[in-house]
């Protein structure tokens, strides 16, 4: 867990943390945590506690006279599910080849499981599904797997091979030329290939671009297995339910630097609900205390805004206050959203903030009982 | 292992492609071609309306030998040239490098593994259709070259000489260009030697060392005269002294300087390829 958490880089707002070297394990900044990966120890008892799955410090790259990535640092723990998010051009592609070692940094240290990045051993336990997912089309698929296996010295038999390409989708297609295969049965197999081996860190870059909706909620069952197994997996994606839906932290990059990052609560912000009452008397209030964090009423005229209370409480606290005689009359539970969180951050760095405030909010549904009435959502910020 | 690997996979490439077919046309149409110009030979009539003596005889079949074996090197030429750029540059330009250099391989094993499976391809070609026309020739004009061994070795040597230089030009070009680079470089070294040969004949110094200088520089045309000496009769030139500078036919035998040039030549063009596609980014 290398990066400050909740925190906002490279803005002017937060001057302090833009470009900040991330903490290695033993807590000293900046500097590479100890080589000499476990990757036989089990995934539970090295979270936060050996070396981290990725350890990228103070990453420069510049195309020409373009930058395209500034002083970019991030960890990921072993076993955690990071999401990477930016729009197109912000770095996010030639940040994960740096890692990779496919493009060379110009400044900066990578560290992969422990090793070096620069050691091409650092790679033996990582899995890649590439942005551009090609794989030699004068093979079959069953071939690509066997291939990918005997160049990455891998242990996978033909069994678990061929179970792969059933968990893809694509058993019954084994021994068809991967050259006569859909986009969309090429990124299937391109998953296969960054699963093969059992590997402890997978980096899925753009996983699902070429799929359809069955497939991408394959894709998300699959991250969600790897996080069980305690495989560490970096999900570049623009689709952003899809990173807000597995991920346990976000990192944001914009104009090559790193924007915001940190775990989806820290980003979004608390829970809240908003309300709007009549006939709440002091019984009343002591009912919303019961349920907000402290300090967390505020009123305005008949409205009140309760923060700390998650969605799945907001029925109880319904029913509560029904109970204790206040007439309901609305109900708006909402959070920031994540694609709101992202363009607030987005439209900050281009100068936008205060549109970005207000901007992008979206109509929600009600949750909860028949008591509650479907308003807008998404008022709450970070 | 990772060259293993790689040479393998780039074998399985080559005979997975048309390219393989085409080459396999283009070989057996003029393997048939051929026969039947061979076979014609004996039958050939002088202009003193008499048969061919068995000097003339040697010195045509040596001459069309040379020929048809230049046609043949020029198609392994094109071949490994236009496998070469594809394998390395086009698969960096589809995107099937970065799931393969992903993985914990150095390039230059990459790099290796691609040489040489593509010399291996070129080595059988040149192995199995050389033998054939070795054997066509035997059956219709009795001819039997001096050194067969030595010219397939060499020929094969010539098209590594190409492939290399093929795909140190695909370490930085497009595919497409790289094999058309390649390609033309062959062209003009052996246009190269021609000019030399003719400065050689005309007793013109200045004009023989372009030959000399291109052979240095690109040794597909040396090792190609070494072929061809390695063809024909030792007799053709001692009995035909005018036929000096005829482009099919090898006045120069390959010194052992002249092979260990051809060896340090492959090791830099090697040596500059593994540097710029390990800095390539992919």
């Amino acid at each position: 867990m290398g990066f400050a958490e909740g925190r906002t880089e490279g803005r002017p707002d937060a001057p302090e943390a833009a470009g900040g070297r991330p903490t290695t394990p033993d807590g000293v900044a900046g500097r590479p945590p100890a080589a000499g990966a476990t990757p036989d120890t089990a995934p539970d008892a090295v979270v936060g506690g050996a070396s981290p799955a990725v350890w990228c410090s103070g990453i420069s790259k510049r195309y020409g006279r373009r930058p395209a990535l500034t002083s970019v640092s991030l960890t990921i723990g072993r076993g955690e599910v990071v999401g990477l998010l930016g729009p197109n051009g912000a770095g996010k592609t030639s940040l994960i080849k740096i890692m990779l070692g496919l493009v060379a940094a110009d400044a900066g240290d990578v560290m992969l499981l422990g090793h070096k990045g620069s050691d091409p051993a650092s790679r033996a336990r990582v899995g890649y599904l590439p942005e551009l997912f090609r794989y030699q089309p004068w093979l079959t698929a069953a071939e690509v797997l066997a291939f990918h296996t005997r160049l990455g010295r891998l242990r996978a038999t033909a069994d678990d091979r061929a179970e792969l390409l059933k968990l893809v989708g694509l058993a019954e297609r084994a021994g068809d030329r991967v050259g006569r295969f859909s986009k969309g049965m090429q990124q299937r197999l391109g998953l296969a290939v960054a699963l093969l081996g059992e590997p402890e860190l997978v980096v899925l870059d753009e996983p699902t671009s070429a799929l359809d909706p069955v497939g991408r909620a394959d894709v998300r069952e699959t991250v969600l297995g790897l996080r069980e197994r305690g495989t560490a997996v970096l999900l570049n994606s623009h689709l952003i339910g899809e990173v807000e839906r597995v991920c346990d932290r976000v990192v944001i990059l914009d104009h090559g630097r790193v924007a915001a990052s940190g775990t989806l609560d820290e980003l979004l912000g608390e829970s809240e609900v908003r309300l709007r009452l009549q006939r709440a008397d002091d019984a009343a209030r002591r009912v919303l205390e019961t349920f907000a964090a402290p300090g967390g009423v505020s009123w305005a005229g008949e409205w009140v805004t309760v923060r700390g209370v998650e969605g799945a409480a907001v029925p109880d606290l319904v029913a509560a206050l029904v109970g204790a005689g206040v007439r309901v009359h609305a109900v708006e539970p909402g959070r920031q959203t994540l694609e709101e969180r992202l363009l607030d951050v987005l439209r900050a760095g281009d100068g936008h903030g205060a549109a970005g405030n207000t901007a992008g909010r979206t109509a929600g549904g009600a949750t909860g009982n028949g008591a509650v009435a479907g308003a807008a959502r998404g008022r709450g910020r970070a | 292992m990772t060259v293993v690997t790689i040479a393998a996979m780039t074998l399985r490439e080559a005979s997975r492609r048309k390219v393989l077919w085409a080459l396999a046309g283009l070989t057996a149409v003029l393997l048939g071609l051929d026969a039947w110009g061979f076979a014609k030979i004996p039958g050939l009539e002088t202009d003193q309306a008499g048969e061919l003596t068995s000097g003339e005889a040697r010195l045509v079949a040596s001459l069309l030998l040379n020929l048809v074996m230049f046609t043949m090197s020029l198609i392994v030429a094109l071949g490994t040239a236009f496998l070469a750029g594809p394998t390395l540059s086009g698969e960096i330009e589809s995107g099937i490098s970065a799931a393969v250099l992903a993985r914990p391989v150095r390039r230059v094993w990459v790099l290796l593994g691609k040489w040489l499976g593509l010399s291996l391809f070129a080595a059988g070609y040149v192995a199995v259709a050389g033998t054939i026309q070795f054997v066509i020739v035997k059956l219709t004009v009795g001819y039997v070259p001096p050194d067969p061994v030595i010219a397939l070795v060499v020929m094969a040597a010539e098209a590594v000489i190409l492939l290399t230089l093929a795909l140190m030009l695909a370490s930085v070009l497009s595919p497409m260009a790289s094999g058309v680079l390649a390609v033309g470089c062959f062209g003009a070294t052996w246009v190269a030697g021609v000019i030399g040969g003719i400065g050689t004949v005309v007793g013109n110094e200045g004009v023989a060392r372009i030959g000399e200088v291109s052979r240095v520089v690109l040794p597909t045309d040396g090792l190609w005269h070494g072929v061809m000496h390695a063809m024909q009769a030792p007799s053709v030139l001692t009995e035909n002294p005018d036929v000096i500078g005829n482009p099919f036919l090898g006045t120069l035998s390959l010194t052992p300087a002249y092979v260990a040039w051809v060896v340090v030549w492959v090791a830099i063009v090697l040596s500059v390829t593994a540097t710029a596609f390990a800095r390539r980014d992919i």
